[in-house]
């Protein structure tokens, strides 16, 4: 229990060392400032790890991990002008690696017991192979979600992203009965590790509020400074392609194509199309895989 | 004390001395009956206290069963509630003089069912403090907000319905009582608003009962027809259904029938009315919730016989969940036990007398409030993609104790609203003839039968 409790402190110092450099950062001194904890390398702070383990790391070897510029709960219903931020997700690519989902807890303080990003073992019929589906929310054109809100606490933006206020949030859980994908998680209870410092926007979905909802954001803060979202760059195969439907151009982080093609040419679909959602993530069949489904990821489904 | 200003109270008629006489005097089975009252609610707060300070954590609610016994007993409220309109519109505006002395109690039921409903949907908020953005930052599309609007209006039109009828009597009560507190003289005072029993008045009172008999048709059925678009708006498998709303509906109908027996079986009992409610009371509303129940077979019907005939993918997995999985028992419990042998049974003259009758009413209730949980919690456990990657307690839903504990009070809190509105106010008319006075032979052939 002691432990426990001075490991959930060093957590929070060093967050709060973070949010520091985030204030320094906004009023314009520069990221950069945040290494300064880089200096002190001989120090070593303890963290805590996805998969729940208390390891000690050196603090030159943090790094800086912030989301950069703040944007006020009102400024993120809008949008960032002239995007359509859309998703395609090869499945014939995923061996479920699963970095995404460590990323994605990381960037958003998640727990491994409620990610945002799940990578579903599926199975369309019984004669049919297996293959993984890393699923994310779908940023519906038509969202369910959006519709049920009695507060307008969840919105989409023009930009196409649909973004959850937690500041607005009344806990009603409308919008999780509401989402046919099983997109959105709730804090049940208060967030782990929050710092309570930090300033709270929609866009960075950090630090999220006890008895609100939260979910995958497409994080705007990265895509605010031309950055694609964590997800994309930590995936080791370039499964999932991110990108503007107005340009017509998605990347995996190596490589840049054409939307159009893209779809055209691997058959892409959206799941579920028969609901009318219109969702913004596309997928790609399974075809043609890269690796076989390998039963031994398997158990990396269930934490 | 007690005894004496019983002694002391003269009262004009034998009606008004049955009707009046335990508004005066407490009993000591009164005071326990509250004190066991109070100890669920005390209970319950505590319970509301732990969720308060830790959050819905404390609840067995997870990432996919999002809506637990909260919801189910918040629709299980509403449903409750419908029973005003039945009697003091439905069987009013088609000139049944039998059910006349049931409106109170109905309209009595009706505004505290409401009430609790309203409080248990702030319970199953996750940000309680932030209630009034409903108001504030209202967005008309959602289903949510047509309930909140709808519900207050119900709320507001059978609590005039509730103090219309009983207008005249707290006269009297003004008039006539001369043991009682003083704070209940200025109650009875104030409420009366001067109201005095000239013609004038009670024309003017019968041309508005009458405007709000109407009105509160559409509103009834409104307030559980929207309540059940709140399921119904949404994709998940036994809500994706367009008989949603007749079907709750009906149901709430034949919940409302039940109640309104139980509560006649024990005023009756615990208040010496038995001059008022008599056998034939029973036996008329033992006929009256075997239509209803039919009723609501009859859309159940309709809501299982499509899916479990077509079986199509969550849907067929839900429907099998209900029939031979996990639910089963409590499935079968429901619609054997609270809805086909009930209407079997009451179809017998025997079974309508009032201990029987009060048996099954009962378990008319408890089948009531399971299939509200039936209704509200497998289906959130069928979404479309596997549930997967969580952890183990996400898949399951037993309700903690915190969550009982709060339901109970909840059900004890509609408890002592009841029975502090049925002590301060009399909840059989005082006189024989109430408004209508071209009927004032029946409630005597009525009283003949016991």
């Amino acid at each position: 229990m002691e432990s426990k409790n001075s490991m959930s402190d060093s957590r929070r110092q060093f967050l709060k060392k973070i949010s520091t450099g985030s204030v320094l950062a906004v009023t314009g001194l520069g990221i950069y400032a945040v290494s300064s904890c880089k200096q002190t390398s001989e120090e070593k702070t303890t963290l805590l790890t996805p998969e729940g383990k208390l390891v000690q790391v050196s603090n030159s070897e943090i790094q800086e991990f912030e989301h950069k510029n703040h944007i006020s709960p009102n400024e993120s219903r809008k949008g960032i002008p002239g995007k359509k931020f859309v998703m395609v997700v090869d499945l014939a690519k995923c061996k479920n690696a699963r970095k995404c989902v460590k990323v994605c807890d990381k960037h958003h303080n998640l727990t491994p017991d409620r990610p945002y990003i799940k990578v579903l073992k599926m199975q369309d019929n019984e004669k049919s192979s297996p293959y993984w589906m890393p699923k994310k929310c779908f940023q519906c054109d038509n969202p369910p979600c959006v519709k049920v809100c009695p507060v307008g606490a969840t919105y989409k933006r023009s930009d196409g992203i649909v973004l959850i206020d937690n500041e607005r949030c009344i806990g009603c859980r409308f919008c999780m009965a509401a989402c046919p994908y099983s997109a959105r998680i709730f804090n049940w209870g208060t967030p782990p590790n929050v710092d309570k410092e930090a300033e709270y926007s929609p866009e960075t979905s950090v630090p999220s509020k006890i008895g609100t909802v939260g979910k995958c954001d497409f994080c705007p803060d990265m895509l605010r400074n031309n950055e694609l979202p964590h997800c994309i760059t930590a995936c080791p195969n370039g499964v999932i392609y991110f990108g503007d439907e107005i340009d017509d151009t998605v990347s995996n982080g190596e490589e840049t194509v054409r939307l159009s093609t893209l779809l055209k040419d691997k058959a892409g679909y959206r799941y579920l199309e028969e609901l009318g959602t219109k969702p913004r993530v596309y997928y790609l069949p399974p075809v043609d895989r890269l690796f076989p489904f390998d039963k031994t990821n398997q158990e990396n489904s269930e934490p | 004390m007690k005894k004496s200003s019983i002694v002391k109270q003269k009262f004009k008629t034998q009606r008004e001395k049955d009707v009046l006489s335990h508004m005066i005097s407490t009993s000591l089975k009164y005071k326990l009956w509250i004190a066991f009252l109070f100890l669920f609610i005390v209970f319950g707060m505590y319970g509301y206290y732990r969720q308060l300070r830790y959050g819905l954590i404390v609840t067995a609610m997870r990432d996919f069963t999002s809506w637990g016994i909260y919801i189910s007993n918040f629709v299980f409220f509403v449903a409750i509630s419908l029973v005003g309109s039945l009697f003091s519109s439905i069987l009013k505006l088609n000139d049944n003089i039998w059910s006349k002395p049931l409106i109170r109690v109905s309209e009595i039921i009706a505004v505290s069912a409401i009430i609790c409903a309203a409080v248990i949907i702030i319970v199953d908020m996750g940000r309680p403090d932030r209630f009034f953005y409903v108001i504030t930052h209202l967005r008309i599309q959602s289903p949510i907000i047509w309930d909140v609007i709808i519900i207050s209006t119900y709320l507001v039109i059978s609590i005039l319905l509730l103090f219309i009828s009983i207008l005249p009597d707290i006269a009297i009560c003004r008039d006539r009582l001369t043991e009682i507190p003083k704070w209940k003289k200025r109650l009875y005072k104030i409420m009366a608003i001067n109201w005095s029993n000239h013609p004038k008045q009670l024309a003017k009172l019968q041309k508005v009962t009458k405007v709000l008999a109407i009105t509160i048709l559409p509103v009834a059925f409104a307030i559980h027809t929207v309540t059940s678009w709140l399921f119904a708006t949404t994709w998940r498998p036994g809500w994706d259904s367009t008989n949603l709303g007749p079907y709750f509906v009906s149901g709430a109908f034949m919940a409302g029938a039940a109640v309104i027996i139980i509560s006649m079986y024990l005023i009756r009992k615990h208040l010496n009315l038995k001059p008022y409610i008599t056998e034939s009371h029973f036996d008329k509303m033992g006929k009256l919730l075997v239509l209803l129940s039919l009723v609501y077979l009859y859309f159940n019907i309709n809501e299982y016989l499509g899916p479990a005939f077509k079986m199509v993918g969550v849907e067929g997995e839900h429907i099998t969940e209900l029939f031979v999985g996990n639910y089963a028992p409590m499935y079968w419990f429901v619609q054997l036990g609270g809805l086909i042998f009930p209407v079997i049974l009451l179809m017998f003259r025997w079974f309508r007398k009032p201990i029987p009758i009060f048996i099954i009413s009962v378990f008319v209730i408890l089948g009531a409030w399971f299939k509200r949980y039936l209704i509200v919690i497998p289906s959130m456990q069928h979404p479309y993609l596997p549930i997967q990657g969580v952890d183990e307690s996400y898949l399951h839903y037993n309700p903690t104790w915190e969550e009982w504990s709060i339901t109970f009070a909840s059900f004890a809190w509609l408890l002592l609203i009841i029975t502090v509105l049925i002590k301060l106010f009399p909840v059989i008319p005082l006189q024989e003839d109430e408004l209508d006075l071209e009927n004032s032979v029946e409630p005597n052939s009525l009283k003949n039968e016991n």
